[in-house]
């Protein structure tokens, strides 16, 4: 219908490594990102603020988190404790008077220095035990953080982002905040999009699908897997400080507790493992699906249609988070993204039924 | 030197409670080969579901044995529905489905059943039993107790026929079909063994802290103790439970007061991280030997 193609065809190499092959696919995305950009004067500023500003950077999250997760293969149940790390610090460099530009690279690379030093204690191990490692070290991160008054500014201390401007632009309106995460949103993608046609990107794959065999294959498994530790904590630090700075605005160490692990992992899986389109959509149905779906089960039994208690009400973002993730694993394994993919695959052709893509 | 002594005994105690909670875990795993970070919210599950007997007027003996029908009933519905469909899916899914249960059971069963903390009155009496001049904490007495029991008992059913099934297939899966062992039924038995045990760590613990959400939280102490006692190794859950509750309490008892509190956590984490780089497969766990 849109596409008009009876399958995707490439006739000269060129064609065959774009990033959007069809041009369609092209005309989507620009699209998208004009929307996007154009949000804050389409949007209200009430909805921009709770709920796109807060989508773009959790999908950053959920793209640097899918790096590892989902192109690597190495399982992270603690990378809430990573974006603390980078939030934290981000706070305390500007604080010391560094330039907000170079505090946040800075604030990256302590968090993947820090990440990578637990990535490698549980690099001897796989599956499980790496699961159980990555959350021995959410725990320790966090212990670290609330009772380091240093740190956190005391335990039940909130600490406030200072003010700020990046390249010279003051940060602090809302619509400013949301073009800075977004600008990171969007190089996150591209670094994504471009990492998988890179010779790294294939060591991660490799190294994922079975990793004595690409050691056979000359690809080292420990500094492959060290190296996909290394760039993921380092945009998930990145991730953490323009979460502080352009969200949050007041950091406290809950805002990076275990849930918020278990809630990015949820958005990797339920957007597909690996792919940039599932972290978009994934960060934004776990983000905003409990919510919505509250305030209409709420709204029904406001209107009295339906009999639910108000103590069943504020359970229920939790009782739906947890059947989202249930459902998504045992109906749709391969997540939003394959749902997508299996849409757009049927417009591809529309008036024929199979694609040869 | 006394403190010393009420910290080790009391945390040895614990311990042994917590490796009541670890049970279930040990195992599921050892049949299915399945991580299940749900117990805890089992856990938490069973309790409420004593409490509400309990509370409607049903006598303790009669509503702990129907409680333990009821969490077996709930295993083997768990297994059929979820876990079932799982097989052959590599590990993470099967850690987030056991996730996705743990945050569903902890929203939908206080949600149900409200969230404020209930008592639950085992009629244990809450005088510390004083010995010389340690204080010990009656309900982790009769608990522990009970935990060294439960275990034992455990141990002598993997004696029993259906115990060796049990072994048999914890072994190798296709090895059991081949000499007639449902290997579903046998993964089926584990879950809802597991949901006994969950209750009986569920009214102890409930008995101890109250019953609210809070007792799902025993997962990470109880994973620190299947991961230092073996995966897969009943005697482990004892030995691991016992470090774990040990460690857990005579280090933050002198060290809480310097650093604000909260190590109890820290020496868990510790306890974990160490264990993985020192000895992944634990203390009595079967080392796996990965052939390519």
């Amino acid at each position: 219908m849109f596409y008009r193609l009876s399958g995707t065809y490439h006739t000269t190499y060129e064609s065959d490594r774009k990033l959007w092959k069809i041009p369609a696919d092209r005309w989507q995305v620009i699209a998208v990102l004009v929307l996007a950009v154009a949000a804050p004067f389409l949007v209200s500023p009430l909805y921009l603020g709770s709920y796109v500003l807060p989508w773009v950077i959790w999908s950053a999250a959920a793209l640097s988190l899918t790096l590892l997760m989902g192109m690597a293969g190495q399982l992270h149940f603690g990378f809430a404790a990573v974006m603390a790390i980078g939030a934290y610090s981000s706070i305390h460099l500007v604080r010391f008077g560094v330039p907000f530009e170079i505090a946040l690279i800075l604030s990256g690379l302590i968090a993947a220095g820090i990440g990578t030093v637990f990535g490698a204690a549980a690099l001897r191990v796989k599956g499980l035990y790496l699961v159980m490692a990555t959350l021995a070290m959410q725990y320790l991160v966090d212990w670290v953080v609330v009772n380091v008054p240093a740190i956190s500014g005391g335990a039940h201390a909130t600490l406030r982002t200072p003010a700020v401007s990046f390249l010279f632009v003051d940060v602090s309106s809302l619509a400013s905040r949301y073009w800075l995460a977004l600008g990171w949103a969007v190089l996150l993608t591209l670094f994504f999009l471009n990492v998988k046609r890179t010779s790294f990107g294939r060591a991660l794959v490799a190294i994922r699908d079975k990793d004595f065999a690409a050691a056979v294959i000359g690809v080292d498994p420990f500094r492959t897997k060290m190296m996909a530790f290394f760039t993921s904590s380092f945009m998930g630090g990145v991730t953490g400080a323009i979460l502080a700075y352009c969200y949050y605005r007041a950091v406290t160490p809950e805002q990076f507790g275990f849930d918020v692990s278990i809630q990015l992992v949820a958005m990797v899986l339920v957007g597909g493992l690996g792919s940039v389109i599932g972290s978009y959509l994934g960060a934004g149905f776990v983000l905003l699906a409990p919510i919505f779906l509250t305030n209409f089960i709420a709204g029904m039994a406001g209107a009295g249609w339906i009999p639910v208690s108000q103590n069943f009400l504020s359970h229920l973002p939790l009782i739906i988070y947890g059947a989202m993730i249930i459902g998504f694993l045992l109906f749709e394994p391969l997540g939003l993204a394959k749902i997508y993919d299996n849409i757009r695959k049927y417009f591809l052709v529309w008036p024929f039924r199979h694609a040869k893509s | 030197m006394a403190y010393f002594l009420e910290l080790l005994i009391n945390g040895a105690l614990t311990g042994l409670m917590y490796s009541l909670a670890a049970l279930g875990f040990v195992l599921i795993y050892k049949s299915a080969g399945v991580p299940n970070l749900a117990q805890g919210a089992v856990v938490m599950t069973a309790a409420y579901v004593v409490w509400i007997m309990v509370s409607s007027g049903v006598p303790l003996w009669i509503a702990i044995p129907a409680g333990m029908a009821v969490m077996f009933a709930f295993g083997l519905v768990v297994e059929r529905l979820l876990l079932r469909r799982m097989v052959g899916q590599p590990v993470i899914m099967v850690v987030m489905l056991t996730l996705g249960l743990e945050i569903l059971l902890r929203g939908l069963v206080p949600g149900l059943l409200g969230s404020t903390p209930r008592s639950l009155d085992l009629g244990i009496g809450f005088a510390p039993v004083i010995l010389g001049d340690v204080f010990i904490n009656r309900t982790y007495l009769v608990g522990g107790t009970i935990a060294l029991l439960l275990v034992g008992a455990s141990l002598l059913f993997f004696r029993t026929r259906i115990g060796t099934k049990l072994r048999a297939v914890s072994d190798d899966h296709v090895s059991s079909w081949a000499v007639g062992i449902s290997v579903e039924r046998a993964i089926g038995i584990s879950w809802g063994l597991a949901g006994v045990t969950a209750v009986v760590a569920g009214v102890l613990w409930g008995s101890a802290q109250g019953v609210d959400w809070t007792l799902s939280m025993l997962l990470f102490p109880a994973v620190a103790v299947v991961i230092l006692g073996g995966i897969d190794s009943i005697p482990g859950v004892l030995v691991g439970g016992i470090l774990v509750g040990v460690l857990g309490s005579v280090i933050p008892g002198y060290l809480d007061s310097y650093v604000g509190g909260g190590t109890r956590d820290v020496v868990t984490s510790l306890i974990i991280l160490l264990t993985i780089m020192v000895r992944p497969y634990g203390i009595f766990g079967r080392e796996d030997i990965e052939r390519i």
